[in-house]
């Protein structure tokens, strides 16, 4: 399978990531070059396998759901670009 | 006086409890290490120097009280993945500007309670996605070596290029690095120096910027096999913050070096004698044999015939899985934001301008793989491969390997900027070829330094054990290491 440009600029748009006309054309190379070599895995016979989920088998660590951490919401907004009385700042989103 | 800073950290942890001098004589001489080779080298993005005079000090008055901790004292540089507290955490990127955690990774709260001083903030390749250490916000880090009679600058191998330099260099006794794909081993290989990737699950993630948080395991880069193992002894915790850190006791792994190997079994696995392989590395795998094989070790011959699927079902699982884990740099709670009309092109632009060109790369693959209609086709299949990849290992073990010996790397170290590396993604990719594989089954590997090529660059041998068997890796690197001696780059900078 390959990737056209305007696949580029889709997944683009997924991810959130602005990609000018020019990028997504140098991308559209780059993405094709990594797929054509994973290609390489449809001559691997998969019939019956189980995908991994997890490289160490054991099950599930559990705990008790309580609360065992809070009251930090000015270290959580530390670090924030924009924040006031510890709440995220961002432009506009309903009107 | 002798120069501190060629001490192992074994020898260090003597002299500091027999007064031989202090840790902050100790550090002092680090620090005047680094100021000589940063410029140079670009090993560190951040220096703690006033931090680290006061940890220091106060492992000296703890080592006077006879109250030591296993690293009391020690200096060690940190890659700049692990969160340290209210110290530059970027992951050597530009969307996490100026991002300084309110609180501390486990593996880092581990050394620090050992009594371990940290020196500063290593260089890596942005979110630890890179061979070479050139996809860092921060510049390129430099190998101290060179080829005999060159001025060529040569990458020191990545992601972890800063902490394997920083070793190198002398620029800290050890380092943390991590490893995804290779990241700890590969830069330890073409820097001389001895790396281990613990079994997934030995090291607690928490803390640790994530990138593919099933490969992602914490690990050390040290001079010699001892400290590395001393290191990792420090690192390794089960945690509850980290319902993938496993509850088995860590082990003295210090006690297995120095064990004779007579009776273990050594697989060579035929899969990893890759078409176009530099004469130099078969030649130095054959010496690895040799020596083990002197030592009273058992050399069989494996198959593992899913080897070569390994690297390219990594680069299936490994951008999936970052694609998700990168998902929260938007602009909004940490790091760069970049103003838009609107929220959507606030979260566009931030991440066009925050992110480097591998990292939106591999954002892309995952985006995409993962995108409906393509989640059997390539995701699916490759954590299927994956299965297999991981049988072909438990075989190797069910027939009474001990052991795998493979070759670290397909190369010696490249120059920086290399072209025929940069023209095709994949060719870069591919220096990961012999590491990626116990990642993706989540083994123990370790590279020790095993010669140099005809260049006088290090070359590394790799060793893969049983899950949670680094105590055999360590058993059988000494060997290796007894055998080959050190390596030193000759002093060119600062």
């Amino acid at each position: 399978m390959s990737v056209d440009t305007d696949t580029v600029k889709r997944v683009a748009r997924l991810a959130r990531i602005k990609v000018s006309e020019d990028d997504a054309m140098r991308m559209t190379g780059e993405l094709n070059a990594i797929l054509g070599f994973v290609e390489q895995l449809d001559e691997v016979n998969i019939d019956g396998v189980e995908p991994m989920t997890s490289v160490v088998e054991q099950t599930m660590k559990k705990r008790a759901d309580g609360i065992t951490d809070g009251n930090k919401s000015a270290d959580i907004t530390l670090n924030a670009p924009a924040s006031e009385d510890s709440f995220f700042m961002v432009p506009k989103v309903v009107e | 006086m002798t120069d501190l800073t060629k001490l192992t950290i074994a020898e260090a942890r003597e002299g500091l409890k027999n007064k031989d001098y202090t840790s902050l004589e100790l550090t002092e001489a680090f620090l005047g290490n680094i100021e000589a080779a940063n410029n140079s080298l670009n090993a560190y993005v951040t220096v703690t120097a006033d931090q680290a005079r006061d940890m220091a000090k106060a492992s000296d008055e703890k080592l006077g009280k006879g109250d030591a901790g296993a690293l009391e004292g020690i200096p060690l540089g940190i890659k700049d993945l692990f969160a340290t507290k209210g110290v530059h955490t970027q992951a050597c990127s530009h969307i996490l500007d100026g991002f300084k955690p309110a609180y501390e990774s486990t593996v880092t709260s581990n050394l620090w309670a050992d009594g371990a001083v940290m020196l500063g903030k290593l260089n890596m390749d942005e979110f630890a996605m890179g061979s070479s250490n050139e996809t860092s916000y921060y510049g390129d880090v430099i190998n101290p070596w060179r080829k005999k009679g060159s001025n060529q600058d040569l990458v020191p191998g990545g992601s972890s290029g800063g902490s394997a330099t920083a070793v190198a260099a002398r620029m800290c006794m050890g380092a943390t690095a991590t490893d995804t794909g290779g990241s700890i081993r590969q830069p330890a290989a073409f820097t001389g120096t001895v790396g281990i990737k613990p079994t997934y699950g030995r090291c607690s993630r928490w803390g640790v910027v994530a990138f593919a948080s099933s490969l992602d395991q914490a690990g050390p880069i040290a001079h010699t096999v001892r400290d590395s193992a001393i290191l990792l002894k420090s690192m390794a915790s089960v945690d509850p913050k980290d319902t993938t850190s496993v509850d088995i006791e860590v082990p003295d792994y210090e006690a297995a070096i120095g064990k004779s190997v007579k009776g273990l079994k050594i697989g060579i696995p035929a899969e990893y004698r890759m078409d176009g392989m530099p004469g130099e590395i078969e030649e130095l795998w054959q010496q690895g044999i040799e020596w083990l094989k002197d030592a009273g070790a058992e050399i069989v011959d494996i198959s593992m015939p899913h080897t070569k699927y390994a690297l390219p079902a990594y680069y299936i699982v490994a951008p999936a899985e970052a694609s998700s884990n990168l998902a929260r740099y938007d602009g909004v709670r940490y790091g760069l934001r970049v103003p838009g009309k609107d929220i959507v092109e606030m979260y566009e632009n931030t991440r066009a301008e925050g992110f480097g060109e591998e990292v939106k790369r591999r954002v892309l693959i995952g985006t995409y793989v993962l995108s409906a209609g393509y989640y059997d086709a390539y995701y699916l299949k490759a954590q299927k491969v994956r299965t297999l990849i991981k049988r072909d290992f438990d075989l190797a073990w069910a027939n009474g390997v001990d052991a795998i010996l493979t070759p670290a790397t397909p190369s010696a170290a490249f120059g920086v900027a290399d072209q025929d590396l940069h023209s095709d993604p994949v060719k870069m990719y591919l220096n990961d070829i012999f590491t990626v594989t116990v990642n993706m089954a989540g083994l123990p590997g370790i590279s020790v330094p095993a010669g140099l090529d005809k260049s006088g660059l290090p070359l590394g041998l790799q060793l893969i054990g049983k899950p949670f068997d680094e105590s055999t890796l360590f058993q059988v690197g000494q060997i290796i290491e007894d055998a080959a001696g050190s390596f030193e780059p000759e002093k060119w900078w600062g």
